[in-house]
């Protein structure tokens, strides 16, 4: 088949700024020692300062949001080998980020000044620093990436979406390689607000994917970032490769601005689309990273989802969900677990679903409930899994 | 230090740069504004700031022919003078 032939699309490095700390390895290494991250019922990159990492000017041009990409980035970067040099012509590399809502603290903080000072005030850095594509504008601008940049902006599908998309454009020979992932920064009034209004967020402060407890997501922030090589080139300079982007598949529900269809339909077929595209099957699928929110629609969804998609194997396949230590990262979500999703793998780990004590009727997968545990893969050889997102306007990605 | 009617506009330009991320050594009365790495972005900033603080308005045509550091100062000083 056309699709086989496609070049394989490789990882060769990866970054993180979660709440569990600054670093990939850090989000691993607590996530499977059982740590969570949550404070007063949010999940906020409490050690991140801008200004350990970045000059005073980078800091004041760059949203939140777009500086915790920055500095995931860099680790990306410095792992792949980039730091020193770009290995291919700058034109053939590009840069892919998601976001779910953009610099919306920048969009808060200006409209306080034009309500309170009036128009002359408002920061002629309000509309670059807002702008949802400004994570990607400052990556290109700091690494020197002259090839496609530009940002994908779709909820909290947002990050799985860049992946996808960034793999894509490496396959079909837009870029040779491609620094993707997501980033948010959306712990503001405003969107505190209207989570809550919608009943979207967690009352109790608990994020519990999959337990019976579960009353919504804890909202964090944070980002992820890998770097995207076209395989052969990668091999070629000797890079370590970490990880293969094998499949990506995605879809929309047509069903509801937020509320995603109950037997989880679009979601399976994503999963399908993605499985069909690497060339697996459910017999070959070792773990599952679960978009897992702990909202009650989108784990019982999500769940029919995965059986549908992997029929009797749904069972005994391991599934945790990242959002029980770190929240829900919107935008950076898909991005920050594939990281966690990569090392898991490397580990032979299935990292827990925390928090998760009650179950409930229908919703009776392998959760992995609070504990670490060894990773049972179907080949000596490989590990495979996937990693699901799913997002407002029912957007399902899955990688 | 200029004499004091011009100390209040030295200060505030060089707050206001030290802020936008120039180097306190490099801001010098001589000192481009590509020599301290300072955009059009900072000075549409600085603009907004010298407004603020000593009600001076700045056009677009005016920082065309504010090069230096020294150029911004006696500018602000004089219309804030006049």
């Amino acid at each position: 088949m056309a699709r086989r032939e496609l070049p394989d699309v490789v990882v060769t490095g990866i970054g993180a700024v979660s709440p569990l700390g600054v670093g990939a390895r850090r989000l691993h290494e607590r996530w499977v020692a059982g740590t969570s991250a949550f404070v007063d019922g949010e999940a906020p990159c409490a050690d991140f300062e801008a200004t350990d990492h970045l000059s005073m000017k980078e800091t004041r041009r760059a949203d939140r949001f777009t500086q915790l990409g920055v500095v995931a980035s860099d680790e990306a970067l410095l792992e792949a080998g980039w730091g020193d040099e770009l290995p291919y012509d700058p034109f053939r590399i590009g840069c892919v980020l998601g976001t779910g809502i953009g610099g919306i603290g920048t969009l808060e903080g200006n409209h306080d000044t034009l309500r309170d000072s009036g128009p002359r005030n408002v920061s002629p850095l309000a509309i670059p620093l807002m702008m949802s594509n400004a994570g990607s504008a400052a990556l290109s601008l700091r690494h020197g990436l002259k090839g496609p940049v530009f940002s994908i902006v779709s909820a909290c599908a947002a990050g799985a979406h860049a992946i996808g998309t960034a793999m894509r454009a490496i396959q079909c020979g837009d870029a040779q390689a491609i620094v993707t992932g997501g980033s948010e920064a959306a712990l503001t009034p405003l969107s505190r607000a209207s989570f809550a209004s919608m009943s979207a967020l967690s009352p109790t402060g608990f994020s519990r994917p999959f337990d019976n407890r579960r009353d919504g997501f804890v909202m964090g922030e944070g980002a992820g970032v890998l770097v995207l090589e076209d395989g052969e080139s990668a091999r070629e300079r000797g890079a370590s490769i970490l990880a293969t982007i094998s499949g990506y598949g995605t879809t929309g529900d047509a069903f509801h601005l937020t509320a995603p269809e109950s037997h989880g339909e679009g979601g399976a077929r994503a999963i399908m689309l993605a499985m069909a595209d690497a060339g697996v099957t459910a017999a070959d699928i070792d773990y599952v990273n679960a978009h897992g929110t702990s909202t009650q629609l989108n784990d019982r969804s999500e769940t029919a989802a995965l059986k549908t998609a992997l029929g009797d194997y749904a069972h005994s396949i391991p599934v945790s969900s990242t959002k029980s230590a770190i929240g829900h990262l919107l935008g950076a979500s898909g991005a920050v677990e594939a990281v966690a999703t990569i090392l898991a793998l490397q580990a032979r780990i299935a990292p827990p679903t925390l928090g998760y004590e009650e179950p409930e009727d229908g919703l009776d997968l392998d959760y992995v409930p609070n504990s670490a545990r060894a990773l049972k893969t179907a080949s000596p050889q490989r590990a495979v899994a996937l990693s699901n997102s799913f997002g407002f306007g029912r957007l399902s990605g899955t990688s | 230090m200029e004499a004091s009617s011009t100390g209040s506009v030295e200060g505030t330009v060089t707050e206001a740069l030290k802020t936008f991320g120039a180097k306190e050594d490099q801001i010098t009365r001589e000192a481009t504004w590509e020599e301290i790495d300072i955009d059009s972005l900072d000075l549409a900033e600085l603009a907004q700031i010298v407004e603020d603080e000593h009600g001076v308005k700045i056009e677009g045509d005016d920082m065309k022919n504010i090069k230096t550091v020294g150029d911004a100062i006696d500018f602000i000083t004089e219309k804030k003078g006049s």
